[in-house]
């Protein structure tokens, strides 16, 4: 082995390529056949791309850091599932641009918080979280109420989405800055059309208290109030997704 | 490849990134964006005017000597990032004591000033750390000079480019949110020119060498550089919006993303914090005490091992989750046996202080050196341990992962760090010594206190917290609310809050003890030092 070696070390790019040879295999076994193998992502009713005005949500979920904090992903471990509800599926993050997975539960898992709090009880919670949480260690985020949200990056932001892979059709990106608008606005009667474009179970409806203003707060909660309510688990063939 | 096509090639690249620059700032709509482009043209047009002046100058003159100018910049911004870094760590740590501390302002919140933290003491504090001792060993283990006048001065200015961009772009909310690779698009593009430019130079020096053989701390500099470029280009994959905006899509989701960032997040620990201060170690540990390496065989066997088995244990970080199991089973597997390569390498450090002990007590940068390596054993084996599925359902999503990485950050990574700085300062600006033992070693007493503070605070919350979540009554119902489990937390925040504190103290009496260095008086006959050869062989 020594002399073998002795010879590599004289060779400085043998040495680079070797190096580069050697580190590229755990990729290429292990994150490779994750694009291949077809039940890495199992097959889900229910999971949709983001709404416009979700996707927003998504995006100040991002800007935040929330991730830093909460995780969105429900392990298979029992005290994680009797916590937070059914372990989370794959499938659930499949358009997550990047993943929210996150790596450190400073607060509460938040995979499944969607309907759990009502509309009222999440904007005086971010606004100011120890008024209705005594104890908890979380910045408050009432700036999100005083900030339109901006819709005009919208439609270039569900172009680059779809050109990543998330099936968004021509209609929605069309109509993604009005989409956003639809949604955070339940006296419009303009819901048909958004139900046409993402199904029947949109949540429609001014999220954050305040009618005559879509702001960031409307689409923050917008976002959360949809977390892990896409499938259905009661009737879901749990022998059919199982890996 | 001559100078002047050199200079030709390294000015095109500059030229692109002022386009870069100039289209940011023309295109751009938001306030942090538009000011990145100017910041980055500004820096851009610099190095260009820099390049063209030295193109027009026919014949530079190169002394025979190593060239150090560039290292002393590097050793000035690593104490810079690092006092940065460390402030910022630990008011993110009394944030988390005192939460009012967060002012509840956008810019001032805890989830946008942690990557500051993570970014300045990662890539700020350890990448110049690297550079800087890197462009020293490279040139001493080959007695030849860099290859490049112009390049080392464009990697040291677009590496710290890169880091500026990333952490003034956080608290204004430009980042994409992928744990450790937080910047977007265009800082990750401008770290790739300047990591090519590094790989080049690298290589280049390595071809000069008058050595036939290529010593064991380049294998790990080189492995650094290489590895990163591949982690760097793969897990930054992502689709602007467009150049009107600092927002991208990185391009995969969901649990591929999450096993590529994983990939890369782990082995920016290891190939970042763990490789190139392995470099570190192989260099100025065995220079500091005046004895060979312990084993040239357990040398090629932790470096390889290493290599190969660092970049399959991703997928601990994902255990029980909607990973697929078999490379949950695979990271696991592997991570238990990369034990063994890293343990290799601390008896080759602890090993070759043999016939030199005394110099751990006389000499604090050997203890420094001394008390890293044995961090880093502790670290390794903590890894290893999480790794396995039961004892992670304990520590994962908990403290203990954040003492665990703390240990290895504080204890391993600035620890040996330190101890080289200390024997480098000294010798690259010709001074008799560092100016104050007595500060050294008040400086290695408050680091280490700190650390065992910081590192036992987090044990303790990490395993509370994770039995809390855990506890049933007995009618099956959970014992604790969530934030019962936060209430316990508060005692061991500020506890960790005070080790930082002292952490931080120390690098201040550090970077002091530095300056006062570089201030003091020449060493007498500097200039019979060390020189590389005339003439590179080969």
């Amino acid at each position: 082995m020594d002399t073998k070696h002795a010879k590599l070390e004289r060779h400085s790019m043998a040495f680079a390529t070797a190096i580069l040879f050697v580190a590229s295999l755990g990729g290429l076994f292990e994150i490779a056949p994750l694009f291949t193998i077809e039940n890495t992502v199992e097959k889900v009713d229910g999971i949709r791309p983001y709404t416009p005005l979700e996707l927003a949500g998504f995006d100040i979920y991002v800007r935040e850091g929330c991730y830093a904090c909460h995780s969105q992903m429900i392990r298979t471990l029992k005290s994680d599932v009797d916590r937070y509800g059914p372990y989370s599926l794959a499938a659930e993050s499949m358009y997550d641009h990047p993943h929210q997975w996150g790596s450190k539960r400073t607060g509460p898992d938040l995979a499944r918080i969607g309907g759990k709090y009502s509309d009222d009880w999440h904007v005086a919670h971010l606004s100011d979280p120890r008024a209705v949480v005594q104890g908890s260690v979380m910045p408050g985020y009432a700036f999100l109420s005083d900030t339109s949200l901006d819709t005009a990056r919208l439609p270039s932001s569900l172009t680059a989405l779809s050109r990543t892979g998330v099936p968004y059709t021509d209609s929605q990106i069309e109509n993604a800055q009005r989409d956003a608008g639809y949604q955070g606005d339940q006296d419009a009667d303009n819901e048909d059309e958004l139900f046409e474009r993402y199904g029947p179970d949109v949540q429609v409806r001014d999220f954050d208290g305040n009618p005559d203003r879509l702001t960031e707060m409307d689409a923050l909660v917008a976002y959360l109030q949809m977390l892990g309510t896409l499938v259905n688990f009661d009737t879901l063939n749990h022998e059919e997704i199982a890996r | 490849m001559t100078r002047q096509s050199e200079i030709l090639l390294t000015l095109t690249a500059v030229l692109c990134v002022l386009v870069l620059g100039i289209a940011i700032l023309g295109w751009g709509i938001d306030t942090g964006y538009v000011l990145h482009g100017w910041i980055i043209a500004i820096a851009a047009g610099w190095g260009a005017m820099y390049l063209i002046n030295r193109l027009t100058d026919p014949s530079p003159d190169i002394p025979l000597e190593y060239k150090d100018d560039v290292i002393k910049w590097g050793v000035l911004a690593c104490f810079v990032w690092g006092v940065i870094g460390f402030t910022i760590g630990d008011l993110l740590a009394w944030q988390l004591a005192f939460p009012s501390l967060n002012g509840d302002m956008s810019w001032s919140n805890f989830g946008r000033i942690r990557p500051i933290h993570t970014t300045s003491v990662i890539f700020g504090f350890g990448g110049n750390a690297l550079l800087a001792t890197s462009f020293y060993v490279v040139q001493r283990t080959s007695r030849a000079r860099l290859s490049s006048e112009t390049l080392p001065w464009l990697v040291f200015g677009g590496y710290n480019l890169f880091v500026v961009l990333a952490v003034t772009g956080y608290p204004l909310g430009i980042t994409q949110s992928k744990e450790y690779a937080e910047p977007e698009w265009y800082a990750d593009l401008i770290l790739l020119f300047t990591w090519v430019a590094y790989l080049l130079l690298y290589m280049r020096t390595l071809a000069r060498r008058a050595e036939p053989h290529i010593y064991v701390a380049n294998w790990y500099y080189l492995g650094f550089i290489v590895v990163i470029a591949m982690l760097h280009v793969v897990n930054n994959l992502s689709v602007p919006v467009s150049i009107s905006y600092a927002k991208s899509y990185p391009l995969f989701a969901g649990v591929q993303d999450a096993m590529t960032q994983w990939w890369y997040g782990h082995n920016a620990v290891g190939f970042l914090l763990t490789a190139g201060f392995l470099g570190m170690m192989y260099y100025f540990l065995p220079k500091a005490v005046g004895r060979p390496i312990y084993s040239y065989r357990m040398s090629i066997l932790g470096f390889w091992g290493i290599t190969f088995l660092y970049l399959w244990a991703g997928s601990h970080h994902l255990h029980y989750t909607a990973l697929p199991d078999w490379v949950q089973y695979l990271g696991m597997t592997m991570s238990i046996i990369l034990l063994v390569p890293s343990w290799g390498s601390v008896f080759n450090g602890i090993l070759t202080l043999n016939g030199a002990w005394d110099k751990v007590r006389t000499d604090p940068a050997v203890r420094f050196m001394m008390v890293a390596v044995l961090f880093y054993g502790l670290t390794t084996f903590e890894g290893s341990f999480m790794a396995i599925r039961p004892v992670n359902t304990l520590s994962h999503y908990t403290d203990w992962t954040v003492g665990h990485v703390h240990a290895g950050a504080l204890g391993w990574v600035a620890f040996i760090t330190f101890g080289a700085m200390y024997k480098m300062v000294p010798w690259l600006w010709k001074r008799e010594s560092m100016y104050s033992l007595r500060l050294e070693a008040w400086h290695f007493w408050l680091a280490l206190t700190g650390t065992l503070i910081y590192v036992g605070a987090m044990w303790n919350s990490g395993i509370t917290q994770s039995l809390m979540w855990q506890t049933y009554d007995p009618n099956g119902a959970f014992t604790y609310a969530f934030i019962d489990t936060v209430d316990a937390m508060r005692p061991y925040y500020i506890a960790r809050a005070i080790g930082g504190l002292l952490y931080l103290i120390g690098a201040l009496i550090g970077s002091y003890n530095i300056y006062m260095t570089v201030a003091g008086p020449r060493l007498r006959g500097a200039d019979k030092l060390a020189l590389p050869l005339a003439r590179p062989a080969e």
